[in-house]
């Protein structure tokens, strides 16, 4: 289609007018912004250059108070504290930086080395940027310094607040601690809170405060002040107030979890105690302890080099990184999978001469001379080998490691702690894929007892002995509420195991405390309403070597600390109608129906007992050792409220 | 087809078009260009491999693409206007589809090396496609109800799938480019009137919408709006971005603080420095002088498109140089406009200065167009 020339004119014409009526539009829009540029920078440019360089308003963030940890009754396991800080501005000092921190010498401690340290960072500093001399102050120590503040120029003294932990290291290893924001804490977030930025904040760095930090942090308030030139505030112009971090309680009991800290004492050792209806952790103890409240104030060079050389390892939470071979206290676990495979049934029994021979290999039980003919409760009852190793080459290791997972074993558990383990439930795939070996029958045989490659952790026994105990699908859980919003709890299903074979198990636990035959039958309770049941363990570390039977050491307390046998124990009570599970490992401890069980006994008291349980409820034999440690214990009065640690809530 | 009515074989062929350039047009260009390479040296620092040096490869880049358009003959790129429309509603849903999320935004397509943002693209091609559709439109017709429908759906056609993405700045410019042609070629006033009527009553609608279920915007575009409204209600987000630019700009004065002298920006006060906010910087180190002068020199540009235009007698020519100045003056005085605090802020760069590769190409893609039509004029 062409165009005529008189189209082509009209269309000239008209988007000649157009075009210029576009071209006014414009110019006018360009004239606006001019005249707002005028405005700005001609008629009131003096106005934002004293903004700019003079008196400028500069915004301030106001650090949010980090959200408090409670225990399940109300108790603070975490709160702030007032922390009252010095600090000083080279300029306002008038130079003379070495003169103001003389003087300050005669008001608070400075050491010759902090000294230098200080005069060092106040050169490489901007003279205008405020350096802490001192923090964590007294309240003398603070009002002497006010009292002095016209002789101190350049000196500002600030409170601010600070995270403590008032029940010190009882709860250390589940908590963690919080600490000053590291350059690699902020490489590892994505578009960081500016908050973060701010010189004396701190970040959870492991545990609890580490994985709730979101929760815990809170959202920054702002001020806008005015500073002059030196970047001194002259005043606040409005604030906007920030909002503290979520409160969060747990499900621990901090007066149980203190005494459980206390029986452990210093031995390397965890005990969990859970709710085997809710699955609430109670108490989850890692022993020894470490003060949470010294890796907030800046650990010392010397007080953290002794926490790490430490050959009990202070800092591991062992109760969920700590991986152990379960020993004996596994043998549920192969007998649940050889009653639910239909392999055995409830009559079954096997002979045991007190070894086991396969092929050349001869596997001994712990009791040379042998149990005899065993049935199943007595398997549990007198802890024989033989019977499992029976057992478990007819059942198979994959029946065994399935049903290890279906009790929690091989399973990591979803808690907020740091490097929860997922211990290990071999099975042929895991071997292959893991050494690259086929699985051998001896193999099967080694985990059927809970040693060979068999991992787990305290956490897992507990999990494992309250669904023992209780035939369901219970999960551990340790939040119980955020900001008084209740977590929400897993229903706990059926797993599905047939009762009669449960019942069978959980007989033969109740044997082994409360049978004359029993392993651990000195550490039962005699209350009958607090009836317990338990199963003892004893797991190999090493083997005692050839060379070493030679010299004539057989037994376990002749090696050194570190190669001795670790002690477990697993219980639940009440029998006939369960509340708690307790797990209880104490490393290289010796025995589990010695070592362990008289100690998990007692944190199982003092649970049902809701505090210091009676004398009556252990047998005579039990009564002085248990007067005499609980003598040496200082605990948590019953009627112990948050006193101390927080000013706000 | 109305090339064929001039004399095609009166326009310049071969390397004699180069004669035949619009020449001062290049000129400003370059002169833009290098305001903005001085300043993102300056925010860096000091430091020409930081941006300035990037940012001339691509202007060099881009002056190369702009000289091989402008010997395209003008008419075929008024033949693959459709086809350039439609690949661009293409990559637009493509991008609605699987684009990378950025920004809270899906905006792009990643193609490995190179990050598409059909948007920008759809800046130019909307304009194409306007063009020729009054190109081939009888004059008559234009203002006809039917006749203006079909231009406003292909405009609200990539406008609804940008802002699907959500990006309601490039849903505005779109809107406000597609405009500019529409007025050139000369549709009723009666229809702008209409338009700035509804625009007036849908916002009205928008802001009562707030806090209800049907709620229109997102909860962070209201908060843009707040902040637009009262810069101090935000101290911390946006708003303060707004404040510390308006004291950067007027702390300028007449004359500036001098080259890498500006406080503001120096002290990282200002968010973005080399990208959206650059104009600030410049306001802050060479006053209302230097602000002036790189607004006069983005008016000469707009002045030499529209004389082009305007002597042109090719109709999509015309319109189509037209609409990419118009374009181009949407970048500029909608990000001037946002750093002095006159908009709300939506992050848009200030043409040819702002620090980034995929506006500085697309106008310069533009341009080539732009300096195709002028080439290639009848005579």
């Amino acid at each position: 289609m062409r165009k005529s020339p008189a189209e082509i004119l009209e269309s000239t014409r008209l988007i000649g007018r157009r075009g210029l009526m576009l071209g006014g539009i414009q110019l006018g829009v360009v004239s606006a912004l001019g005249l707002k540029m005028r405005s700005m920078q001609l008629d009131h440019a003096d106005e934002y250059r004293m903004l700019s360089d003079g008196n400028s308003i500069k915004l301030r963030l106001i650090p949010p108070a980090r959200g408090l940890i409670h225990d399940r009754n109300g108790i603070v396991v975490a709160g702030n504290e007032q922390n009252y800080r010095v600090t000083l501005t080279r300029e306002d000092a008038g130079g003379d930086v070495r003169t103001v921190l003389d003087r300050l010498t005669r008001l608070i401690p400075i050491t010759p080395e902090r000294m230098d340290e200080l005069l060092a960072e106040f050169r490489k500093r901007s003279a205008i940027t405020p350096i802490a001399v001192a923090d964590r102050l007294n309240w003398e120590q603070f009002s002497s310094i006010a009292v002095n503040a016209p002789s101190l120029p350049g000196v500002t003294l600030e409170a601010g607040l600070s995270r403590v932990y008032p029940r010190g290291g009882d709860l250390a290893h589940a908590m963690g601690y919080v600490g000053p924001v590291s350059d690699y804490d902020l490489s590892k977030i994505e578009d960081p809170d500016p908050v973060l930025m701010l010189p004396e904040f701190q970040l959870g760095k492991v545990g609890i405060e580490a994985k709730l930090e979101e929760v815990l942090r809170g959202h920054a308030g702002a001020r806008r002040v005015e500073v002059n030139s030196a970047g001194r505030e002259m005043r606040e112009l409005s604030r906007q107030e920030g909002q503290q971090g979520a409160t969060v309680q747990l499900t621990i009991d901090a007066r149980l979890q203190n005494y459980a800290a206390q029986r452990l004492g210093q031995e390397s050792a965890a005990a969990v105690v859970m709710d085997v209806q809710t699955g609430d952790i109670l108490a989850i103890s890692s022993s020894p302890v470490f003060d949470p409240n010294l890796f907030v104030r800046g650990i010392s060079g010397p007080d953290y080099r002794a926490l790490m050389e430490h050959d009990h390892r202070p800092l591991a939470d062992k109760t969920v990184q700590g991986a152990y071979p379960p020993g004996s206290t596994f043998k549920m676990v192969t007998l649940l999978a050889g009653l639910d495979s239909g392999v055995i049934n409830g009559g079954a029994g096997y002979y045991c001469p007190g070894y086991l021979e396969l092929g050349t290999r001869k596997f001994h039980c712990w009791r040379n001379s042998g149990h005899g003919h065993v049935g199943i409760v007595a398997s549990l009852e007198q802890s024989c080998d033989v019977f499992y190793y029976e057992l478990a080459q007819r059942v198979g290791i994959d029946r065994i490691a399935a049903m290890a997972r279906k009790l929690g074993i091989g399973v990591r558990h979803d808690l907020p702690m740091s490097a929860v383990t997922e211990g290990i439930a071999p099975d042929r795939e895991w071997k292959k894929a893991r050494y690259d070996q086929e699985w051998r029958i001896g193999d099967s045989l080694n985990a059927s007892i809970g040693q060979g490659y068999v991992l787990a952790s305290p956490l897992q026994l507990a999990v494992m002995t309250a669904r023992v105990a209780t035939g369901k699908n219970v999960q551990p859980r340790l939040i119980r509420a955020i900001d008084g919003v209740p977590q929400p709890m897993a229903e706990a299903e059926d797993l599905g195991l047939n009762p009669a074979h449960l019942d069978l198990a959980r007989k033969g636990m109740d044997a082994v405390m409360n049978s004359n035959r029993g392993t651990a039958q000195r550490s039962r309770i005699i209350a009958p309403e607090w009836r317990m049941a338990g199963k003892t363990g004893t797991s190999q570390v090493r083997n005692i070597t050839t060379a070493e039977r030679a010299r004539g050491v057989t037994k376990n307390e002749q090696l050194p600390w570190n190669r001795r046998d670790h002690a477990l124990f697993v219980c639940y009570a009440p029998y006939d109608n369960p509340r708690y599970a307790v797990s209880l490992v104490v490393e290289h401890g010796g025995g589990g129906s010695a070592v362990a069980a008289p100690v998990a006994r007692d944190i199982m008291l003092f649970a049902l007992a809701g505090g210091l349980p009676p004398l009556s409820a252990v047998p005579d034999g039990e009564r002085a050792g248990m007067e005499e440690r609980h003598k040496l214990m200082t605990l948590i009065a019953p009627d112990d409220q948050p006193a101390s640690g927080s000013s706000r809530a | 087809m109305s090339y064929l009515d001039y004399k095609v074989t009166q326009t310049p062929t071969g390397i004699r078009k180069i004669l035949y350039l619009n020449w001062p047009l290049v000129f400003l260009l370059t002169a833009v260009s290098s305001v903005g390479f001085l300043m993102l040296y300056s925010v860096a620092g000091g430091d020409i491999d930081r941006w300035a040096r990037p940012q001339m490869e691509r202007f060099a880049v881009g002056m190369v693409v702009m000289m091989a358009l402008a010997f395209v003959p003008i008419w075929f790129w008024r033949g693959i206007s459709v086809a350039a429309y439609i690949g661009c509603l293409l990559l637009l849903i493509a991008v609605d589809l699987f684009g990378a999320i950025g920004m809270g935004a899906q905006r792009w397509i990643d193609l490995g090396p190179i990050r598409i943002q059909p948007s920008e693209l759809m800046k130019i091609a909307m304009v194409l496609v306007l063009a020729a559709y009054y190109d081939w439109l009888d004059i008559s017709r234009v203002s006809r109800p039917l006749w203006v429908l079909l231009p406003v759906v292909l405009i609200m056609l990539p406008v609804g799938l940008v802002l699907a993405q959500p990006d309601l700045g490039t849903s505005v410019m779109l809107i406000a480019g597609g405009g500019i042609v529409m007025f050139a070629a000369g549709v009723s006033l009666w229809y702008f009137g209409a338009v700035i009527a509804m625009v007036v009553g849908l916002v009205t609608t928008v802001m009562k919408s707030r806090g209800t279920d049907w709620q229109l915007l997102h909860d962070y575009q209201f908060r843009r709006i707040d902040t637009f409204l009262d810069p101090t209600s935000d101290p911390l987000g946006a708003g303060y971005n707004i404040m510390q630019s308006q004291i950067a700009l007027g702390s300028g004065g007449w004359s500036g603080r001098g080259f890498m002298q500006g406080t503001q920006s120096r002290l990282n006060f200002l968010p973005e420095k080399h990208t959206d906010f650059i104009f600030t910087v410049l306001a802050e180190e060479f006053g209302f002088i230097g602000a002036m002068s790189l607004l006069a020199l983005y008016v000469l540009i707009l002045g030499f498109c529209l004389h082009s235009a305007l002597t042109n007698r090719d109709r999509f020519a015309s319109l189509l140089t037209i609409g990419i100045a118009g374009t181009f003056f949407l970048y500029f005085a909608i990000n001037m406009a946002t750093v002095m605090g006159m908009l709300p802020a939506k992050g848009s760069p200030l043409p040819l200065v702002s620090y980034g590769g995929t506006a500085m190409i697309i106008l310069l893609l533009g341009f080539g167009m732009v300096q195709s039509a002028h080439v290639h004029r009848p005579r």
